[in-house]
């Protein structure tokens, strides 16, 4: 594994208006996160784990402070520069999977790929891949309605992985996943960091992810708590 | 990491990508888009046909008039005003000579143009009594029936006329007149021949009659009150004592009242319009709604707001684009139809008043249809564009959520 901080997080202050006054979501978080790590951040609801998430993934930006994706700071992208770097480098995956509802399995995955201009030719050899690493190749006519929950986010995965992003962000994966899906859903995520080297971000707390992050950031009222290392 | 190019909102290839994924989500979303659809595309064909239907009563109109009445234009004695019968007294002079070539050739025919009364059934009734060459190739006026040897006046009438009058051919009335010595006179017609135009103004109130033998019984002879000519495209010089009326003149009424007509239309058409419009306004609303996790997954996997906004802008335009080809299926073969067969107007057009045939056939342009298509899809455009708009306002993390308001 590379040391070279992919994700470096500095003074990170976000901050929501309520009504007349703020609520104050991150407080001064300090974070680095190497390429290929496999971590997550851990906390009660209300902790900070999405908004934190939400800016890394240039969503969302910091009210004060640092976030460096990739060696860029997201608070002063622009918003081209920062749809470019969620198109180019950065994969998501939803709690809810947020699959496109009229498109197929096949279509799904492609998208992303359209976005990049790909040739067909290279679209349909990256899907295939992307679908044969999340067991899906043989359901890339169905539409995700006629998809179990557990499939849906394995659609989900493959969409995030298939233009092999530098960092994929998970936000709570397994929340709607049975326990035996959950774990195939996390085993083939910690496959795909280990063969492609890809980091994962995880915003979770639950325990079943929890057992599986390499890297445990524990946020309590916007700040890291504490941090856990599951040693190799 | 990737190798993907750059894009951006009007690139060709994201406007492709906004194509294709607007067509999925549109055949997506079934019945709602077929509704908006199939009212719009209603709007398409009824604006082209209603359209087609006014193009083709002033192209009917202004042929009528040209075959019946006015021909490639007119010299009017200068004190001839065809809306003031009393007028008509003193509107005659000797045909100039000038004209007499072109008389003698056909290319030209005179007409006396005088009032008179006639008496049907006992009643009196103010007539315009017109003087026209039997031989006349000049008007379709069955002019050639006066050229007939009997006792009294031979005369020819229009429909609307003998319906007034209760007179049918064979007939004979009582007509009375002031010769140019003001010397009431009066004698029978007989009516030759009964004809029927579209042309209102060529029978309502009048009887056609020879013209010699009215010179005859005006003693005016050699004198006439307008002159028509055949060839419109030829420079007619100023005759002294005439004014020279341009077919573009003479048809000014059928173009006001066209225009007048078309204003009216334009509400039906705006109506239409709003209809559709709203429809799409209220899917592009409702869609925006529920749609915003898809929204901020989109922007998620690397749209920016803006492009989002292209996205739900061609999808709302593409209403457009499907209503018209869903126009063209069963709207062309309707108004092939109704160019073909004509549409009959369901109550009698001949007391209108006005040039208007009982039947209309549309005509219609590529450029009405171009034209129509173009307006409505850019009026699609703007109506689905209005509302899209708020998607530049939303907050991605929200959206992903579905937590907008």
């Amino acid at each position: 594994m590379e040391i070279s901080p992919i994700i470096r997080i500095e003074k990170l202050v976000k901050k929501f208006p309520m009504g007349k006054s703020e609520f104050t979501a991150l407080n001064g978080i300090e974070l680095i996160i190497t390429r290929g790590e496999f971590a997550g951040l851990v906390g009660p609801s209300g902790s900070g784990k999405t908004t934190l998430l939400n800016i890394v993934g240039s969503l969302d930006v910091p009210s004060s402070g640092e976030a460096f994706v990739l060696g860029r700071s997201i608070g002063n992208l622009t918003t081209k520069e920062a749809a470019r770097l969620r198109k180019e480098n950065l994969g998501f995956i939803f709690q809810s999977y947020n699959l496109l509802a009229v498109y197929t399995v096949y279509e799904n995955v492609e998208f992303p790929l359209l976005l990049l201009n790909y040739s067909a030719s290279d679209r349909k050899k990256m899907v295939m891949d992307s679908l044969e690493w999340v067991g899906l190749a043989d359901k890339i006519k169905s539409k995700p309605p006629q998809l179990s929950g557990g499939e849906c986010q394995r659609v989900a995965i493959a969409r995030a992985m298939v233009k092999k992003p530098s960092i994929v962000l998970a936000d709570e994966p397994t929340a709607n996943l049975d326990a035996a899906n959950s774990h195939n859903i996390l085993k083939t995520m910690v496959t795909l960091n280990r063969e492609l080297k890809t980091t994962f971000l995880f915003a979770t707390h639950d325990d079943k992810v929890i057992s599986y992050l390499r890297r445990k950031i524990f946020l309590l009222d916007g700040n890291v708590d504490r941090e856990e290392i599951k040693p190799n | 990491m990737s190798t993907g190019r750059k894009l951006n909102p009007i690139n060709p290839v994201t406007m492709k990508l906004a194509i294709r994924l607007a067509y999925r989500n549109l055949i997506g979303a079934g019945l709602r888009t077929w509704l908006n659809v199939i009212v719009l595309s209603f709007s398409f064909v009824i604006i082209i046909f209603m359209k087609g239907v006014m193009i083709g009563w002033d192209n009917q109109a202004k042929t009528d008039m040209t075959n019946y009445e006015i021909g490639g234009g007119q010299y009017w004695y200068k004190t001839y005003d065809p809306f003031d019968p009393f007028s008509l007294t003193e509107s005659h002079a000797p045909i100039p000579e000038e004209f007499k070539e072109e008389i003698a050739s056909g290319e030209m025919e005179p007409f006396l143009i005088v009032p008179g009364t006639i008496y049907p059934q006992g009643r009196l009734q103010s007539i315009v009594i017109k003087g026209i060459n039997p031989r006349q190739t000049l008007f379709l006026l069955p002019s050639h029936k006066l050229d007939t040897i009997t006792e009294a006046i031979p005369a020819i009438i229009g429909s609307l006329m003998a319906k007034t009058i209760k007179a049918s051919a064979g007939d004979q009335l009582t007509i009375r007149w002031r010769d140019v010595n003001g010397t009431f006179d009066a004698g029978d017609i007989v009516i030759t021949e009964i004809f029927s135009t579209n042309v209102p103004a060529v029978e309502s109130g009048q009887i056609y009659v020879p013209l010699e033998k009215l010179q005859s019984m005006m003693m005016m002879p050699g004198e006439a009150t307008i002159m028509t000519f055949r060839d419109s495209e030829k420079n007619r010089p100023a005759v002294d004592g005439w004014t020279v009326k341009n077919k573009a003149e003479l048809t000014a009424s059928v173009d006001k009242m066209i225009k007048t007509k078309s204003a009216g239309q334009t509400i039906l058409y705006a109506i239409l319009l709003l209809l559709a419009m709203l429809a799409i306004f209220d899917t592009q609303v409702l869609s925006i709604f529920r749609r915003q996790k898809e929204i901020g997954t989109y922007i998620a996997l690397g749209y920016t707001r803006q492009q989002v906004v292209g996205l739900f802008t061609v999808e709302g335009t593409m209403h457009a684009v499907l209503a018209a080809l869903l126009s063209a299926a069963y709207g062309l073969p309707f108004l092939a139809w109704m160019a073909k067969n004509g549409w009959t107007m369901p109550i009698d057009t001949s007391e209108f008043g006005m040039a208007i045939a009982q039947t209309l056939y549309p005509i219609y342009s590529i450029g009405l249809i171009i034209s129509t298509v173009l307006i409505l899809t850019t009026v699609t455009a703007i109506v689905s564009y209005w509302p899209s708009r708020r998607i530049a306002k939303m907050n991605p993390t929200d959206a992903l959520r579905g937590k907008l308001q």
